[in-house]
């Protein structure tokens, strides 16, 4: 049977079009513009075509070879930050309250960090790690381990990790809370009727309910994690050396340090292929996943 | 398989209970003999799911104990009880197949092999799951699910009794026959104890043998359907079962007669003088209160409506203004509001105070 098609309908999607086309399209079109040009003071451009991005990916040279160090570092990062903050998350999602005050108490807790802007955070434990006057840094220091963020590559990244750690495992919780609070309690007291385990309510009545909330918190915490710039940024300035500087950290020293636009807007269009393309890849396995159970 | 004795059993949600009001169980005595099947019958919030989620060690209750053949089992959790419950709601373990739900409870009780696979087997024929063991849980149907959450119930070889709470919810009304029947059967087969919470009275009055009404936290009468249906003990039971439920009027009562706004009406039993200070009530079922013509000889009533139900004619009538329901025989031609209304002495009950009281026989 054919339907009436109401081509007036296109009008009502009209104002986000708009809106999409002059907040994205329009600017990430001047910077494909860029990326294929090659600048200079004064506002000369020259055509380069894909030269640009044939150097990026090109671990020979000078700036390939600068986008792999950032983007093996990224990933390395991004990596660690879900090994430790979904288990995380989950375990300090079954371990709140459930019920009474306890509850408003333990959310507005654990909503504190996330309330708190990216370099305010870095300031934080900019302070808080220094081996000097720093609480953590001087405790640590004073335990007989050595920990300089500002000198020791390994003391760079672990306060990085636990900073983020700190920041953003709330997030995880939340979303998983969240996921629990939706089970009725009948599947709770039918499981321990059934006399099952702690372990196997976890795994066969928790995990499957927390199932897309994980996913959720699994896509945003590696995007986020992916664009990291603020906080490294503010504690470690990408150093010592070049041990934390991650592919954002880069870009901004190519765009705003050496102003080389044509670079910079390539690195640009490449890092949020490859974020699109992790994604994806997530997405699509963690939905499988699903799916595949029926 | 288990006898089970409920000894000065209550519970109260708060702390410390002061009057009766507080308890949403009131202290009660019961024994539920091995292998029968009974049916927990009450309105939403009259305790009866608090009654089976004590019974099955999911709530401790706050007084009282709770006996399995004897030995105390209050204070046991009921992974340590021998008890198999049944939700509103199903549950099914989404992740795993009909067949590993089916074998979870045996699994988790260190079962293995041929023993669990022989029963699965038993279980999933007996509730026609057999065609779906190797399906996920995920996407099936909530009478499936349903099915399966009983089969998880009834799998256990060695339970005590198996609590059903309200199981039938979600079921549709042509398949709640289905297993309601299922479930008798099994329960024939398997010669448990089943209690059955419901507040659906014709699932409760077919599927138990012994129905036990509940009223505001408190068991108002445990007997066979066609006893609760006969003699209720309460003007509640008689309002609660049948359909229209019982009538009651406000009489004052002396020997074998009521008197209700200066009518007689004859009793089959004898009273002695009951006092004017308390509620006397008397309840009859609209099924043993016969419409006759104006004039023969029954107590004169106004006719307001007639009900064709189908299978009999249910009159709405007033008898000195009080309200009342009645039966129309077949053969009646009711014309005009005046009618006259017979009655069956043996079955009009006198009630103090809302319970039954016993006359002397004849």
């Amino acid at each position: 049977m054919d339907k009436p098609v109401n081509q007036g309908a296109w009008l009502l999607v009209l104002p986000v079009l708009l809106i999409v086309a002059f907040s994205a399209i329009v600017p990430l079109m001047t910077v494909v513009n860029y990326s294929v040009q090659d600048t200079f003071g004064n506002n000369q451009f020259f055509w380069n075509g894909i030269g640009w991005y044939q150097e990026l990916l090109d671990p020979s040279t000078d700036l390939g070879g600068r986008f792999f160090d950032a983007l093996w570092r990224n990933l390395l990062f991004s990596f660690l930050i879900l090994a430790i903050e979904v288990p995380l998350g989950i375990a300090v999602a079954l371990s709140m309250p459930r019920e009474g005050w306890r509850v408003a108490a333990t959310l507005v807790i654990l909503a504190l960090p996330l309330l708190i802007p990216w370099n305010v955070v870095g300031t934080i434990w900019q302070i808080f790690a220094r081996e000097d006057i720093g609480l953590l840094g001087w405790v640590v220091n004073h335990l007989g381990i050595p920990y300089n963020y500002t000198a020791d590559p390994l003391s760079a990244w672990v306060t990085i990790v636990v900073m983020d750690v700190w920041h953003w495992t709330s997030l995880v919780a939340l979303l998983c809370y969240a996921g629990l609070r939706s089970i009725p309690d009948a599947f709770y007291q039918a499981a321990r009727i059934d006399g099952a385990s702690r372990w196997a309510i976890f795994r066969n009545i928790q995990l499957p309910k927390m199932h897309r909330v994980l996913l959720i918190a699994v896509l945003l915490r590696f995007m986020d994690s992916f664009m990291i710039y603020t906080e490294p940024f503010v504690v470690t300035g990408g150093g010592p050396g070049n041990s934390t500087t991650f592919v954002s950290i880069d870009l901004v020293k190519l765009a705003l340090g050496q102003f080389d636009l044509g670079k910079a807007a390539a690195l640009s269009i490449v890092y949020n292929l490859v974020i699109l393309a992790v994604c994806w890849v997530f997405y699509t396995v963690m939905t499988r996943m699903d799916s595949g159970r029926n | 398989m288990a006898r089970i004795d409920l000894q000065n059993l209550g519970h109260s949600y708060t702390p410390n209970p002061k009057g009766p009001d507080d308890y949403a169980l009131k202290p009660m005595t019961h024994v539920w003999e091995q292998g029968g099947a009974y049916a927990l019958l009450g309105p939403s919030g009259c305790g009866k799911t608090t009654l089976l989620n004590i019974i099955s060690g999911l709530l401790t209750p706050s007084e009282g104990r709770v006996l399995f053949d004897g030995k105390d089992v209050t204070t046991l959790p009921t992974e340590a009880r021998n008890i198999a419950q049944v939700f509103q709601f199903p549950v099914v373990y989404d992740t795993m197949t009909v067949y590993e739900n089916l074998a979870f409870p045996l699994r988790n009780r260190g079962l293995r092999g041929a023993a669990v696979d022989a029963r699965v087997k038993e279980i999933a024929g007996l509730l026609d799951l057999t065609p779906d063991l190797n399906r996920r849980g995920r996407g099936l149907t909530a009478d499936a699910k349903q099915k399966i959450s009983l089969g998880r119930g009834l799998v256990r070889p060695d339970v005590a009794a198996i609590l059903f709470d309200e199981p039938l919810t979600v079921i549709d009304p042509h398949l709640k026959w289905e297993l309601r029947s299922k479930l008798k059967a099994l329960h024939r087969a398997l010669d448990l104890t089943m209690i059955y919470v419901t507040h659906d009275q014709t699932e409760a009055l077919t599927f138990a043998d012994k129905v036990v009404v509940m009223h505001d936290g408190r068991v108002v009468q445990i007997g066979r359907p066609d006893e609760l249906f006969a003699r209720p003990a309460h003007v509640f039971v008689g309002h609660f079962i049948g359909s229209p439920g019982m009538n009651v009027l406000p009489a004052e009562v002396a020997g074998r007669a009521a008197r209700v706004g200066g009518h007689v009406i004859p009793l089959g039993r004898g009273y002695p003088p009951l006092n004017g200070g308390e509620k006397i009530e008397i309840g009859v079922r609209p099924e043993f209160a016969t419409l006759a013509p104006a004039g023969a000889g029954g107590v004169p009533v106004r006719v307001k409506r007639v009900d064709d139900l189908g299978r009999v004619r249910i009159a709405k009538v007033e008898l000195s203004g009080l309200p009342m329901a009645a039966t129309v025989p077949e053969a009646l031609n009711v014309v005009g509001e005046d009618a006259s209304l017979m009655f069956d002495p043996a079955m009009v009950h006198v009630y103090v105070n809302g319970s039954l009281v016993e006359g002397e026989a004849a």
